[in-house]
């Protein structure tokens, strides 16, 4: 009887992921702090933390990875925000199945795509670098910036745009006062789904410039992999941290903008 | 109607969305400081109307005047008219302030100045001291403030309204209407206001516009399109009314009901088919007398506030609807009298349906979206258009849709003290009347049959053949 009333009560279907969630999640993170925290004999130290801001190889990687993440942020929202208007605007486009043709490129393995795009350059005889970086990154991440931003203005009630032209906009005020101000949201999910995996990412630079930049994640990544376990968990705390800051910077409509950007 | 004195003119404007015809050949003159409304059911083309004169929608044919000047394809933000939209849209990233200062702004008028002009119309409107409020946390009547104030700020010349107080509780409306008035009055500039409400169009007008199915059908007063209704479809949008299917005998004399009454009515010419149209206040009822012109029983009395509506059956088997300030109890037997100019007479659309159709073969018509079969036709080929005749009382309609020849869509239902009139809108878009005592509702899905015998066929001769 007793079991039978555990595997009704629907709270108990969730019971598998929380599990999940527990091992995967939760625990990783608190082993990550562990390794940070303390050194290999087991005592409490800053110490591995100190190290990164000693270690002038780290920080100027940690200045690129920033600096990179930044402008594929900025290329992607140039890019995709007058994709997104297109798609939006009934009257370019009257089909809802034409976003899709942007979102496709998503479904298809990141890692294969950047295999693909690395191998073009090179049979284009295009030296790898800075540039190639950016391309791989830009167009592994712009479907990211255009589906919450083309979300967002898809939904928007087209009265505000006429109010506004009602009042005496013209068609650029309409769009500086009032489209680009209330498709805010979309724009903040956008940034936020960009810029984080952006900050983390290494293969994309391992593979579109055969390492010659490297990124934060490609030092953590290296860290770990010669068994460096206590630096290269401080490493991944102050990345979380970073990404903690970005959250937060997305401000308290974060979970508004989620929404309405539709990813999650 | 002078020049100089009409602020918009609306020449013969038609639009169209994709096969919808949804204004068919508009023509209305707007003078300077009018309050006019635009008064129809949902559908019937009133806000596309409105959204030509505000510049939304362009129009396919005909011509839009604003001020003397052609504004077809003028743009909206250059247009001198402000409109207040019916969910307001009101801009919710801005405050209360900076959405009725938005349209100064873009001007580059003064700071200062806006300042003085937008605390005027919130005193105006009675919002004062709200100007720091998210446009969010207001309550609909609130927002509704607001968004006049954000429209009138500018001082157009015209004043657009779509259906401003349809979100407003009844009270809410009441006081609102009262408002709205007033400030035509301070402002003295033109309203143009849209509303589905013929009791909102009748308390705030100086001129009702009543639009169905995209055609204009009575410009007037209120008192005029009351008490004299250019057709069925006026009388019984607004107000309540007996409508009756009628003769007119000869100049001032009318029969209907079995009787024949005086009416002040002339040049219908002598026995032609009209409708004849009384309100409920207009018939006087008293206990049995041989005085009345006609007798009937209280089938049913229900005090209204401040007059008793009541329902009188006649033996002939007309149902009248009766208002007076006296109850006649149900079950109690009356008799009636209708005074001439109480009677309004009006020129019947149509006597009967036409439809054209297209001959598939000699037995059967392709008309109304279905295949109709007829009888046999002498002298007509596959190909030739005809046009068919049929008698309100002779169309079928079936309740199962798939019993019919072709599908329908009850669109509108007339009472006409003795049978219901019904508009039924077939697959092809094409309307045919139907003169029924079966009770049907409103947007019904029916099937419609009509029997050979009961179709007239005649040759559409082509032009030029």
């Amino acid at each position: 009887m007793k079991i039978t009333n555990i595997f009704s009560r629907r709270s108990s279907w969730s019971l598998p992921y929380v599990v999940f969630l527990l091992l995967f999640v939760a625990l990783p993170l608190i082993l990550i702090m562990v390794y940070a925290f303390f050194d290999e004999g087991g005592n409490f130290t800053l110490s591995n933390l100190a190290r990164f801001f000693s270690d002038s190889d780290a920080l100027s990687t940690f200045a690129v990875s920033i600096e990179i993440a930044i402008e594929n942020t900025a290329i992607c929202l140039l890019l995709g925000y007058p994709v997104a208007w297109i798609l939006a605007n009934k009257r370019y486009n009257r089909s809802a199945v034409t976003i899709i043709i942007f979102i496709l490129p998503m479904w298809i393995n990141a890692l294969m795509r950047t295999l693909a795009t690395a191998d073009l350059f090179n049979m284009l005889g295009i030296p790898l670098g800075k540039g190639t970086l950016l391309f791989g990154m830009v167009y592994d991440y712009l479907p990211f910036m255009i589906y919450p931003i083309y979300n967002v203005l898809r939904r928007m009630d087209p009265s505000y745009a006429e109010a506004a032209q009602d009042l005496g906009a013209k068609p650029s005020s309409v769009f500086m006062n009032v489209t680009l101000p209330l498709s805010l949201p979309g724009i903040t999910s956008g940034i936020m789904m960009v810029f984080m995996p952006t900050v983390s990412t290494f293969a994309i630079s391992e593979f579109l410039t055969n390492n010659k930049i490297k990124l934060f994640g490609t030092i953590i990544q290296e860290n770990i992999n010669s068994s460096m376990w206590n630096y290269g968990a401080a490493l991944s705390f102050i990345m979380l941290i970073i990404i903690g800051i970005t959250t937060l910077l997305g401000g308290n409509d974060e979970e508004d903008a989620q929404v309405q950007g539709g990813l999650i | 109607m002078s020049e100089d004195n009409t602020i918009i003119s609306i020449e013969h404007i038609s639009k169209r969305f994709g096969d919808k015809r949804v204004l068919d050949d508009i023509s209305l003159n707007i003078k300077k400081g009018e309050f006019v409304t635009i008064l129809g059911p949902s559908g019937c083309g009133k806000t596309t109307t409105l959204r030509i004169i505000a510049g939304f929608e362009t129009p396919d044919e005909g011509n839009l005047y604003i001020g003397g000047n052609l504004m077809n394809n003028v743009q909206p933000h250059k247009r001198p008219v402000n409109t207040v939209f019916q969910r307001y849209a009101l801009f919710p990233h801005l405050n209360v302030y900076d959405n009725i200062a938005f349209g100064l702004k873009l001007q580059g008028v003064a700071k200062d100045e806006i300042e003085t002009r937008v605390m005027r119309v919130l005193k105006m409107v009675g919002m004062t001291d709200y100007e720091w409020r998210n446009v969010d946390s207001l309550s609909g009547g609130q927002q509704q403030r607001v968004a006049i104030a954000r429209a009138i700020v500018n001082r157009p010349s015209v004043l657009l309204l779509d259906e401003p107080l349809s979100a407003l509780d009844h009270k809410m409306r009441k006081d609102m209407q009262i408002e709205l008035k007033q400030m035509h009055r301070t402002l003295g500039i033109t309203f143009v206001y849209v509303t589905h409400d013929q009791e909102e169009a009748l308390t705030l007008s100086d001129t009702v516009v009543v639009m169905n199915h995209g055609v204009i059908q009575q410009i007037g007063s209120p008192t005029d399109i009351y008490n004299e209704p250019v057709n069925c479809f006026v009388a019984d949008f607004i107000g309540e009314s007996n409508i009756f299917n009628a003769t007119m005998i000869e100049d001032r004399k009318v029969s209907f009901m079995g009787h024949e009454f005086e009416c002040v009515d002339e040049g219908f010419g002598e026995n032609v088919p009209v409708d004849v149209v009384v309100r409920p206040e207009d018939i006087y009822i008293m206990p049995r007398t041989d005085k009345g012109q006609f007798d009937g029983v209280v089938s049913s009395c229900i005090f209204k506030g401040v007059h008793y509506e009541m329902i009188v059956n006649t033996p002939d088997g007309y149902e009248l609807m009766i208002q007076d300030y006296n109850p006649f109890e149900a079950g109690m037997e009356v008799s009636m009298i209708i005074k001439p100019n109480d009677i309004q007479v009006m020129r019947k659309e149509r006597i009967c349906n036409t439809i054209e159709g297209e001959m598939i073969d000699a037995t059967h018509i392709d008309m109304l979206g279905g295949e109709f079969e007829c009888l046999p036709q002498e002298g007509l080929k596959a190909g030739d258009k005809v046009r068919v005749e049929v008698d309100f009382d002779k169309v079928d309609l079936t309740d199962d849709k798939r019993d019919g020849t072709c599908e329908g869509d009850i669109k509108f239902i007339l009472y006409k003290a003795d049978h219901y009139q019904l508009s039924v809108r077939a697959e092809n878009r094409d309307y045919v009347y139907v003169d029924t005592q079966d009770v049907w509702e409103d947007r019904d899905i029916v099937g419609i049959n009509i029997r050979p015998e009961d179709m007239r066929i005649t040759k559409i001769e082509e032009a030029g053949a």
